[in-house]
């Protein structure tokens, strides 16, 4: 942990409305967290906590209507190449470039890069991924598995401050999910590249994780924060981790309830 | 039995190895007799054979040329009229006139498009004069056309802007408008000017709407122009394949008038198998966005 060292992403009592139809729904109410360089840190709560909209907020597509939220210093105000989203949805990338158009037309388009320097990093990613023989394939050929990891790809590839994955193996078997989690992992063990991931799964989170940010339901609140070893084992108290997640997400909503009645 | 799970018929377990070689045909490629009734264009070819072979046998039966002229006499018409070079003069003046009015409705296209895409008052307006003028037939104008434009091309080609400016309009806006948000968010996060975001988001991601549109609107645009000819193409100045199959009719050269409905059937054979067929098997198809 980097203590004294200033956070990455600083994110200070942010709330967040968004418009339905025929309501205003709070998203998240007054969420504090920091990032700091080379974490993993993972957003986890209950459907509808408001934590995609958080992330997407952090991407820039959302203005905070109380708080804010820096990046490097930084206030963000919009979308930027140095906050690459990686998708839950498959139809991320653009089914009319191929997996290496859909790479090069990222670095190029966001004047990283020139278009031979991007090929070149685009290859070298594709290769990280293991989809070499894939690079001339139009998306609609690939599974989902392998979809997913093109977007990881580019979104490597942009080298951003920050790859910001919005349950990016949500939509996948549990087998690959499982191996996608592990090749995560390995990703990170080789650039220790920043990332914030959103999602759902208790044992993701625990899994993907070295600081895991708590969220309530409706609208999101920070429950807390936990450090996570990437193992799942025992604590000092004889709970596991996931348990101990598992009983602070569903516990205090208990003693809320209760609360309200007194 | 206190273990409701327990395995009721005992079993042995058992593991199999898996052959490598020996169950017969795993790939082969197919017969020639195979391949050719898999050809779309062979079978289709047959067809047109067999259709051609009644023409002619019912002509014959009928013996009335005036009326029904037979398939050999329509053939002969139409390689005298392409050897004098009639027919392909008339094509040329027909097709002339006709990408004019497709090149303008589809710039005027683009303009409402953009407008209705912009704003919102640009899309109530787009979507109130597509539903007004779409269901009208071009032709129907033409009589105020050659009032306002003169007995020119002007007034041909105003119908054919009518023809071919709303069902472009319609279908790429709600082409626009259907491209998925993932995409539009793809393109905001990699930084994309706004022009950039236009060309290599939006059009592409609504490439399958718009061919649509272009398709519709050639053919609404291709038969109102041989209609216009028809009727007006002797006020125009003539030369088109509609004032062509008008001309011969009053000649009374039937096989003629038959060579000129063939030659639109042709053109139109060839610009939707040929031209858009083409577009649609190196874009749409090619990124599976249509099978």
């Amino acid at each position: 942990m980097s203590d004294g060292a200033s956070p990455l992403l600083s994110v200070k009592g942010v709330t967040l409305q968004y418009r339905t139809r025929d309501h205003l729904v709070t998203a998240t109410y007054r969420v504090s967290f920091n990032v700091y360089q080379s974490d993993r840190f993972v957003i986890l709560g209950p459907s509808g906590c408001g934590k995609s909209t958080l992330l997407k907020a952090v991407g820039g597509f959302i203005r905070p209507i109380e708080g804010e939220m820096r990046l490097n210093g930084v206030e963000i105000s919009k979308p930027g190449p140095d906050r690459i989203l990686v998708f839950q949805e498959f139809d991320q990338l653009l089914p009319w470039k191929t997996v290496k158009e859909n790479i090069t037309f990222a670095l190029v388009a966001s004047h990283t890069l020139n278009a031979r320097e991007a090929a070149q990093r685009a290859m070298f990613y594709i290769e990280k991924v293991g989809l070499t023989e894939f690079a001339d394939n139009y998306p609609h050929t690939l599974s989902g598995g392998m979809k997913q990891r093109v977007a990881i790809a580019r979104g490597m590839a942009m080298e951003p401050a920050i790859l910001l994955m919005d349950e990016p193996f949500a939509a996948l078997d549990a087998l690959t999910r499982s191996k996608m989690q592990e090749e995560l992992l390995r990703l990170w063990d080789d650039t220790k590249f920043t990332v914030l991931f959103v999602t759902h799964s208790i044992p993701e989170a625990v899994r993907i994780g070295n600081r895991i940010l708590l969220l309530s339901a409706h609208p999101g609140q920070v429950k807390g924060e936990i450090n996570s070893s990437g193992a799942d084992i025992p604590h000092a108290d004889g709970t596991t981790l996931s348990g101990r997640i598992e009983r602070l997400l569903f516990e205090r909503s208990v003693t809320e309830k209760s609360s309200a009645h007194v | 039995m206190s273990d409701t799970r327990a395995i009721q018929h005992e079993r042995p377990e058992f593991v199999c190895t898996i052959q490598t070689s020996g169950y017969g045909v795993v790939e082969k490629p197919l017969s020639t007799w195979e391949k050719l009734a898999d050809f779309g264009g062979l079978r289709k070819t047959l067809i047109l054979l067999f259709l051609a072979l009644i023409w002619e046998v019912y002509a014959r039966w009928l013996g009335n040329p005036l009326v029904f002229p037979t398939f050999t006499a329509t053939a002969l018409a139409f390689w005298n009229g392409l050897v004098s070079g009639e027919i392909p003069s008339a094509t040329f003046h027909s097709m002339k006139v006709l990408f004019q009015g497709y090149l303008i409705g589809l710039v005027l296209a683009g303009l409402f498009t953009a407008f209705a895409s912009a704003t919102r008052i640009g899309s109530d307006l787009l979507e109130t004069l597509t539903a007004m003028f779409n269901p009208l037939p071009s032709i129907a104008l033409l009589p105020l056309a050659m009032i306002w434009f003169g007995l020119g091309t002007g007034g041909i080609i105003f119908v054919l802007i009518h023809a071919v400016l709303w069902s472009v309009a319609l279908n790429t806006h709600a082409g626009f408008r259907s491209v998925s948000p993932t995409w539009r968010m793809v393109g905001q996060n990699y930084g994309l000017s706004r022009i950039g975001y236009v060309t290599r988001i939006l059009i592409p991601g609504a490439f399958p709407s718009i061919l649509t549109g272009l398709k519709i609107g050639w053919a609404f645009a291709w038969r109102t122009l041989i209609a216009a000819e028809l009727v007006f193409g002797a006020n125009a100045g003539g030369g088109g394949l509609g004032w062509y199959i008008f001309e011969t009719k009053n000649a009374l050269e039937i096989p003629s008038v038959f060579a000129g409905l063939l030659t639109v059937i042709l053109l139109g054979i060839v610009v939707e198998n040929v031209v858009f067929l083409t577009i649609e098997k190196r874009t749409v198809r090619r990124w599976g966005m249509q099978t």
